[in-house]
């Protein structure tokens, strides 16, 4: 039943948008109920909870697990160390050419604990050397959809254990960026291959490498051609059409999902450039400023990735990918008990829709079954 | 068991990292504070107390709102539990809050299970959260929250001594629940003889072994005001909805003829201090510890009890799903011996009734025979009878055939004799 309003003092978070500075604005602590009293008696306090979250957020610290994929060259390795400003991920450079490419995928977690501003997160970069490397890239996504699921698999084991931690240490995968050649042309089919198979079970952000080679129409052109590809596989990447929870939502990501892919140009040198020193990268017929955006579309991935989509994309890894992941699991033990036909495990991770449905509550059923036997 | 011990422990594959600029994931406290306002908090209190001593009172004080309740009788004839849930909201941040209150409590003559049917109510709120984590397609994020947060436990103000009920009641809850005493209608007290009380209190709870609530210390911000508050308790509260003018303000207070009991005056009782701690401090990790320490603790005995083990007897870690797969060719091995047990009893039975048919049968066989035979003998003897009379008709009739001859020969010879004498007298 509902309650009337109860007057209180204001606390006011407002959600920044993309177009902006993106930087959220957070007026200090709440007042306290002593301070308040003078005339606002009917103060109760449950909003202090927002501030109590926040001091358990902060001391907890979070956790984020970022995975890169894309042929070697197309300065994966220099976008991460931009985006998280410090070096992430070492590059591919010094080796010599014959060890530089793997025979096969390679998986390479690099984790990290970074600070800003009394938030800790621990920063897990995950590398994929060899990706579309060899001649023969057939099943090239196998390692990586295992690596994957992999993950999954460890957080569903620890999650059913009987004693278990206080707090699963999260490894899953929260977001993959992969990475497009600028062709200037359209997807290729390891890209369509690839991100068809992969948006099913982790959020993939697709980006335009080494954007510095397109002309502006030209950007334009390839963004439009990859948009209408995706749309035309039935891809569905990151912000997901399906998981707009509200009106709000939808307009914003509307919006994003008009800019992607973004066109991003990565660098690690500073220059200086109007008297300021930032980061960019020098050639004869100018200086590119990586987070100008009119330049490229960097500074928009840095926010969507970071500054406001940070929590929802692992809000949808937990929520929804692991889910899948988590009732296809559950019930391929089951699949041979019932007499429904089995499921399949398939290997691209497509969950097997109607027979999970339909024995949704197998596992509740017996269980509860169970449990009055015992 | 802090939180802080498994979050932070130093990870010998993961180094610190600088950074060079300003990166902006510092805005992610704010992202997941705003995810939680557009879902909305949940938060459960739970009330124990006797009838008549002041829980749905101090709920409106607390919550500045007025939940619609019923006087209790004192004649229930057993301790039962009202829940009730409301949509609060304050500035931005929607609450949906639900008080239990225990009906009946403490007035029965025995009061001896008076402390079980909150204990089923609370593991029942566990049982339905465990049964949604358990179940194949769950939907944790959308789910209602209905376990107990905070348990108020209202101590009568007598001044001297817990009540060996509320001693018994505490014990069986405090492993299930967060357990905060309050003293209760605390205007009744002295300020002397509500020192002495509050020490025999804590003393007692002390020394039988109940856990009681405390107030965290591992985060400095709430550290030294939660170490004050610590040492406060049990707060002695006085609720109150009604409103007296004191000075040139209303105040929510109780009128006596010899003063003002001020509800939010700290000279006069603790409820600001409790509403403080409970609300303004604590609330979020009251609702951690319910669900790390308290649900943690049921799951395992649940689970333990199902039969279900982390590691079989080899040490080796055995699946959830392997043992839950064994227990499932168990129970159905069961089942179908049950079913052959049933059935075999079943044919049993037949075979005997049938049996039991049979020598009915013969028996009413025999009678038959018997009654047969009687019927025939009956018949018989009648048959002689018969034969009898027959013969003795026969004979009869026939003396009577000869008698009525003999008469008749006789009358013709008389006749003729007349007949010659009267012939013979012509001649």
């Amino acid at each position: 039943m509902e309650r009337d309003r109860i007057a209180g003092s204001e606390v006011s978070l407002s959600h920044s948008n993309m177009s902006e500075s993106a930087k959220v604005h957070h007026p200090g602590p709440p007042v306290k109920a002593e301070k308040t009293h003078g005339s606002d008696f009917s103060y109760v306090g449950i909003d202090a909870i927002l501030e109590q979250m926040r001091r358990k957020a902060m001391k907890q610290g979070f956790e984020f697990n970022i995975m890169i994929v894309g042929q070697s060259g197309l300065g994966k390795s220099t976008l991460m160390n931009t985006l998280f400003k410090s070096k992430v991920s070492r590059k591919s450079v010094q080796p010599s050419p014959e060890e530089r490419i793997p025979k096969t995928i390679e998986i390479k977690s690099v984790s990290h604990d970074v600070e800003e501003k009394g938030v800790r997160m621990k920063l897990t970069v995950i590398d994929t050397p060899g990706f579309g490397d060899q001649i023969n890239n057939e099943n090239c996504w196998q390692p990586i959809m295992k690596f994957i699921n992999d993950q999954y698999e460890a957080y569903l084991q620890e999650e059913i254990n009987i004693n278990r931690k206080k707090r699963i240490p999260d490894s899953r995968v929260h977001c993959c960026i992969y990475f497009i050649p600028p062709t200037g042309h359209c997807l290729r089919p390891l890209d369509v291959e690839f991100m068809r198979r992969l948006s099913k079970v982790v959020n993939i952000v697709p980006v335009i490498a080494k954007a510095d080679t397109l002309t502006l129409e030209e950007r334009d052109d390839f963004k439009q051609t990859i948009r209408e590809e995706l749309r035309a596989n039935g891809i569905d990447v990151y912000p997901q059409k399906e998981f707009d929870e509200d009106a709000e939502d939808r307009i914003i990501n509307d919006k994003i999902r008009e800019m992607i892919p973004f066109a991003v140009v990565g660098s690690d040198q500073e220059y200086q450039v109007n008297g300021k020193r930032i980061l960019g990268r020098k050639t004869k017929w100018g200086t590119i400023e990586v987070e100008n955006i009119a330049h490229c579309e960097f500074a928009y991935l840095r926010d969507l990735l970071i500054r406001t989509h940070m929590q929802n994309i692992k809000d949808i890894t937990g929520s929804i990918h692991y889910e899948t992941y988590r009732v296809r699991r559950l019930n391929e033990s089951n699949g041979h008990f019932t007499s429904l036909p089995a499921v399949e495990p398939k290997t691209n991770g497509l969950p097997a829709e109607q027979p999970a449905a339909l024995q949704a509550n197998g596992v509740a059923a017996q269980h509860g079954a169970l449990s009055h036997e015992m | 068991m802090a939180s802080s011990d498994v979050a932070r422990q130093p990870d010998k594959a993961v180094r610190p990292l600088g950074l060079d600029g300003h990166v902006g994931f510092d805005s992610l406290p704010d992202q997941l504070v705003n995810k939680s306002i557009c879902q909305g908090f949940c938060f459960n209190i739970l009330c124990i107390g006797e009838t008549g001593i002041g829980k749905s009172t101090l709920m409106d004080t607390l919550f500045n709102t007025n939940f619609e309740n019923f006087e209790s009788s004192h004649f229930e004839p057993q301790v039962k539990l009202r829940a009730q849930t409301y949509d609060l909201q304050e500035s931005n941040v929607r609450l949906r809050l639900t008080v239990v209150n225990t009906v009946g409590f403490g007035d029965q003559m025995n009061k001896q299970e008076s402390y079980q049917p909150v204990v089923d109510y609370i593991d029942r709120q566990f049982e339905s959260y465990l049964q949604e984590e358990l179940k194949i397609k769950r939907s944790l994020h959308n789910y209602h929250d209905s376990r107990v947060h905070a348990c108020l436990y209202f101590i009568s103000p007598s001044g001297h001594s817990l009540k060996s009920l509320d001693l018994v009641t505490m014990k069986k809850l405090d492993s299930k629940v967060n357990i905060i005493p309050v003293i209760a209608k605390a205007d009744t007290i002295s300020k002397s003889e509500l020192h002495k009380f509050k020490i025999k209190i804590m003393s007692e709870l002390v020394s039988n072994g109940v856990q009681i609530y405390q107030f965290p210390l591992d985060d400095e911000t709430v550290a030294k005001v939660n170490t004050t508050m610590n040492g406060h308790l049990p707060f002695a509260v006085v609720g109150s909805t009604e409103e007296v003018s004191v000075g040139n303000k209303m105040v929510k207070a109780r009128q006596y003829p010899w003063g003002v009991v001020q509800v939010e005056n700290e000279n006069h009782c603790d409820f600001v201090k409790l509403r403080e701690m409970l609300i303004c401090v604590n609330m979020e990790d009251l609702r951690e510890q319910t669900h790390t320490r308290h649900y943690e603790l049921y799951r395992r005995c649940k689970l333990e009890e199902m039969g279900f083990k982390d590691t079989d007897p080899e040490c080796k870690p055995v699946s959830l799903q392997q043992t839950y797969e064994a227990k499932r060719q168990e129970f159905l091995v069961e089942l179908q011996r049950r079913e052959d047990e049933m059935r075999q009893m079943f044919v049993q039975r037949v075979k005997e009734k049938e049996g039991e048919l049979k020598e009915a049968e013969r028996d009413l066989q025999s009678r038959f025979e018997q009654l047969k035979r009687l019927h025939a003998d009956e018949k018989a003897s009648l048959e002689e009878k018969k034969r009898h009379l027959d013969d003795d008709q026969s004979s009869f009739s026939k003396r009577r055939a000869a008698a009525h001859l003999l008469q008749a020969q006789s009358l013709t010879v008389n006749g003729k004799k007349d007949k010659d004498r009267k012939n013979s007298g012509f001649m």
